[in-house]
């Protein structure tokens, strides 16, 4: 019998709270492009680095070439011949391409010098054997992301690698070089290698994989042939939905958009951004919800840093409230009434160390410039009153608001900017992580301000949500805009059915 | 509020073991007495001498928290003497040259703001250029000569003066922390100072004004140089461009560090860099007073131990080895 190059049955993996595994089988043959693809927490990256020894599995057992193997370090697992190649590529870009491939294995004389005229012969000879043409003396640091990439493939398969692990390499690759990277990945297939490819970009698990693995919540919801599975089946083994779900309302017709009901406050007119998202149209009213709805990377968090003047645009128009926006900063999107809770709490909302009440504070302050002085007896009212209005649990507003729960710190940045009275607000992912109470009020608070006239964009990577929240729902794919839905038209299986529709010709850059 | 006590506790525990220790060791250490209308006492020394590192010490809080560092202090506090006495050489009026010194120091702490934020030159590099800068310019000030100031020059009050008993740079010092205690906590500016060192990306996402903010505290950085320098110049009434605040830079840095803001940024306290500062001093005067056996300390030992209490100090406040010592005095017993 012939064994599996990898063979992972029944891993599980379980932390202090929550359970990241669960009994996952997982199958790599030799000569094989196995796409691993999966929503936010599906388990993706905690069965790789189990894989690659990075972390110990509860339970369950690995095979490489019918051999049960137990990497405990990562170097382990290099000895093996399992390597991986990060997103973040990690190599060290100040040396040459040559050292980089050849970094701890050096041609050494016999005295023990280096001998750098047989280094860069060899890794030469190492690259033209996989199809490239660099300067092996040039520093990394002067190559392209994808050729850098290339450069970490190769520096794996030099140290005898079996099985590659690419971790999300193309996120920041043009189609250009998402293209050459691909040929490298077919060349290494062909000479028996074992890769498995990690994306969100559903159109290159078709481009490329010869078999598609999908993880939900931990378990394996399905393993396909790539030629033999639908976009729309893989989507709703994704998203956890049936697939007679989304092909029943696959045939309803978008119909045409009502006339706005109130004053337009946000338009958007051919809007992009090199390498995050492709130019888009976007209108918001007063008293609306805008849903974003799109798989994890489809560029929906993109769209609203750039709204938000976080990233600058690339081209396009932007008028907000009425007025056209030129070079864009959170400062004037702040002034021309806009606020948005980012998608990542920790890093890019809240000051950890800082109190509940200054972090509320902070906007307002921010805008009324450092001069201004704002009692602390005033300061504590208006927060009093939105830790009472949001029901923020918090023993006293003077509590270092890194010891909160995710719903109450969410709340608090909430508060930050509702507090501003904005027109427009944005929320990127303002339930990921936070328990069912806090996530019921927050849907609940978002109808209240959509009837007060607020304008609102909602990011969810839970679809139900956005259903349920957004009177209209823009769908995007591969970061561009692909579709849009509209009052009785939305539903989860209209949203899945537009996410796995096929590219038409041209679409995908 | 509570938490601020606490950090301040280290620094003071030091600070009073240090005097314990003169009490025993050198009892003129707290001798009082009235002269010439001023309080004198090794006490009163220890604030005098110690004013300009407490100036600087403030303003390398606010620069420290503010996620950076400034080098160049020293350098700037020699460019302040050196504009002074060159302009009180050239019959400018004691305020002319005050007002001149000033300005130039606070165009130095703005040179360095920007090239930080405008420049993106990191803190570290940007201010090593003028910390080199600056003392050249000092020294094509004053033609590399010590430039001596008339003696009878109202200029030297600064140094020398002394009003409601105490002697000018104590006031100076005093007047100083009281008014950036007061703008720090009744405006945003602290805040906003804490927020931009504690987590720069939420900052931005929250709207501040992450430049202007940084620039304000390199600003406030080069006044206070610039007020140190004054001192310096007029405590010997001489620009001495080689030597003034030669290395202070340094001291000011250990007295934030001792005072418990962290070199990361964030949640500073201006209290606990002016007690950093005060220890720092209080210290050198210790280590001069000190007799063992009827013998001194050599002067040449005062470097050494001065590094090794602060590394006392420094080992004392840090909660990992706290930790770890706690594990090992337990370990025994269980």
């Amino acid at each position: 019998m012939v064994h599996a190059l990898i063979e992972m049955r029944g891993i599980v993996k379980t932390y202090p709270d929550v359970r990241a595994l669960d009994g996952v089988d997982f199958t790599l043959e030799r000569g094989q492009i196995h796409a691993l693809v999966g929503e936010n927490g599906a388990g993706k990256s905690t069965l790789i680095r189990i894989l690659t020894g990075a972390e110990r599995h509860d339970r369950g057992t690995i095979a490489l070439d019918g051999a049960m193997i137990e990497p405990r370090t990562p170097a382990a697992a290099q000895r093996l011949g399992i390597a991986t190649v990060y997103q973040e590529v990690n190599l060290i870009p100040d040396l040459s391409v040559a050292e980089n491939i050849l970094l701890g294995r050096e041609p050494r004389s016999r005295l023990g010098w280096i001998r750098w005229g047989a280094m860069r012969e060899r890794a030469c000879e190492v690259l033209t054997d996989m199809g490239l043409s660099v300067d092996v003396a040039q520093s990394l640091r002067s190559c392209s992301i994808a050729v850098q990439q290339m450069i970490a493939v190769a520096r794996a398969v030099d140290q005898q690698a079996r099985v590659l692990v690419l971790d999300e390499p193309t996120s920041s690759l043009d189609a250009g070089e998402t293209a050459q990277l691909f040929a490298l990945m077919r060349r290494l297939r062909d000479r028996g290698l074992g890769i498995i490819f990690i994306t969100h970009f559903l159109e290159q698990v078709y481009e490329v994989s010869d078999r598609v693995t999908v993880l939900r919540g931990g378990r394996c919801a399905g393993s396909y042939s790539t030629g033999d599975v639908s976009r729309l089946a893989l989507v709703s083994a994704m998203l956890g939905k049936p697939v007679n779900e989304a092909a029943r309302a696959g045939s309803a017709e978008t119909p045409p958009s009502p006339a706005p009901l109130h004053r337009e406050c946000l338009r958007a007119g051919g809007v992009f951004r090199r390498h995050a998202v492709q130019p888009f149209n976007l209108s918001l009213c007063a008293g609306e919800v805008l849903g974003l709805a799109g798989l994890l990377g489809s560029g929906r968090s993109e769209i609203v840093r750039l709204l938000f003047g976080i990233d600058q645009r690339d081209g396009g128009d932007l008028a907000i409230n009425g007025r056209a926006i030129g070079r864009h900063s959170p400062r004037r999107a702040i002034r021309a009434g806009v606020a948005l809770t980012p998608e990542d709490r920790r890093s890019a909302g809240l000051i950890a160390h800082l109190s509940v009440r200054e972090n509320m504070m902070l906007a307002l302050l921010g805008a009324r410039g450092w001069a201004c002085r704002l009692p602390l007896r005033e300061q504590r009212m208006i927060a009093e009153r939105f830790v009472r209005s949001l029901s923020i649990a918090t023993p006293d507003l003077e509590r270092p608001v890194a010891q909160l729960s995710g719903g109450n710190q969410q709340k608090v940045i909430l508060a930050r900017w509702l507090l501003m009275e904005p027109t427009i607000l944005m929320l990127d992912e303002p339930t990921r992580g936070i328990d069912i109470g806090a996530k019921e009020q927050i849907e609940s608070l978002i109808a209240e301000l959509r009837a007060k006239g607020m304008a609102i964009i909602f990011i969810s990577g839970e679809l139900e949500e956005v259903v349920r929240v957004s009177r209209r729902v823009m769908v995007l794919r591969d970061r561009a805009v692909v579709g849009e839905l509209t009052a009785a038209a939305i539903s989860t299986a209209a949203v899945m059915q537009a996410i796995a529709q096929p590219p038409a010709e041209g679409d995908h850059a | 509020m509570r938490d601020s006590i606490t950090r301040l506790l280290w620094p003071l525990m030091a600070l009073a073991l240090l005097l314990a220790f003169n009490a025993v060791a050198s009892p003129a250490f707290f001798h009082w007495r009235l002269a010439e209308g001023r309080l004198a006492s090794p006490l009163i020394d220890v604030l005098n001498q110690g004013a300009p590192v407490m100036l600087l010490a403030l303003g390398m809080t606010l620069v420290i928290a503010a996620g950076g560092i400034d080098l160049s202090v020293g350098a700037v506090m020699a460019m302040a003497g050196a504009v002074a006495a060159h302009l009180l050489q050239h019959d400018g009026s004691v305020a002319v040259a005050i007002a001149a010194a000033l300005a130039v120091c606070l165009a130095a702490g703005l040179w360095n703001g920007l090239l930080i934020t405008l420049a993106g030159v990191p803190p570290i590099v940007a201010t090593l250029i003028l910390m080199v800068a600056g003392r050249g310019i000092a020294q094509l000030i004053t033609d590399g000569q010590i430039i001596t100031v008339e003696p009878e020059s109202a200029f030297l009050a600064i140094g020398r003066g002394t009003a409601l008993g105490l002697p000018a740079p104590v006031l100076i010092a005093l007047v100083a922390t009281l008014a950036l205690s007061a703008a720090v906590r009744f405006t945003s500016l602290g805040l906003f100072i804490e927020c931009i060192g504690g987590n720069e990306e939420a900052s931005r996402y929250a709207g501040l004004d992450v430049r202007s903010i940084r620039l304000a505290a390199y600003a406030i950085m080069g006044l206070l140089a610039g007020l140190a320098g004054l001192i310096d110049t007029a405590d010997i009434a001489a620009a001495d461009a080689n030597n003034s605040g030669l290395y202070l830079e340094l001291d000011a840095i250990l007295a934030v560090v001792i005072g418990g803001t962290a070199l990361t940024g964030g949640r500073f306290s201006l209290l606990g860099s002016l007690i950093g500062a005060i220890l720092i001093q209080s210290l050198s005067t210790t280590i001069l007073m000190a007799e063992f056996g009827g013998r001194s300390v050599p002067v040449e030992l005062n470097l050494v131990i001065k590094a090794a209490v602060v590394l006392i100090v420094c080992l004392l406040q840090s909660s990992e080895l706290r930790r770890r010592l706690l594990l090992v005095t337990r370990r025994p017993g269980a």
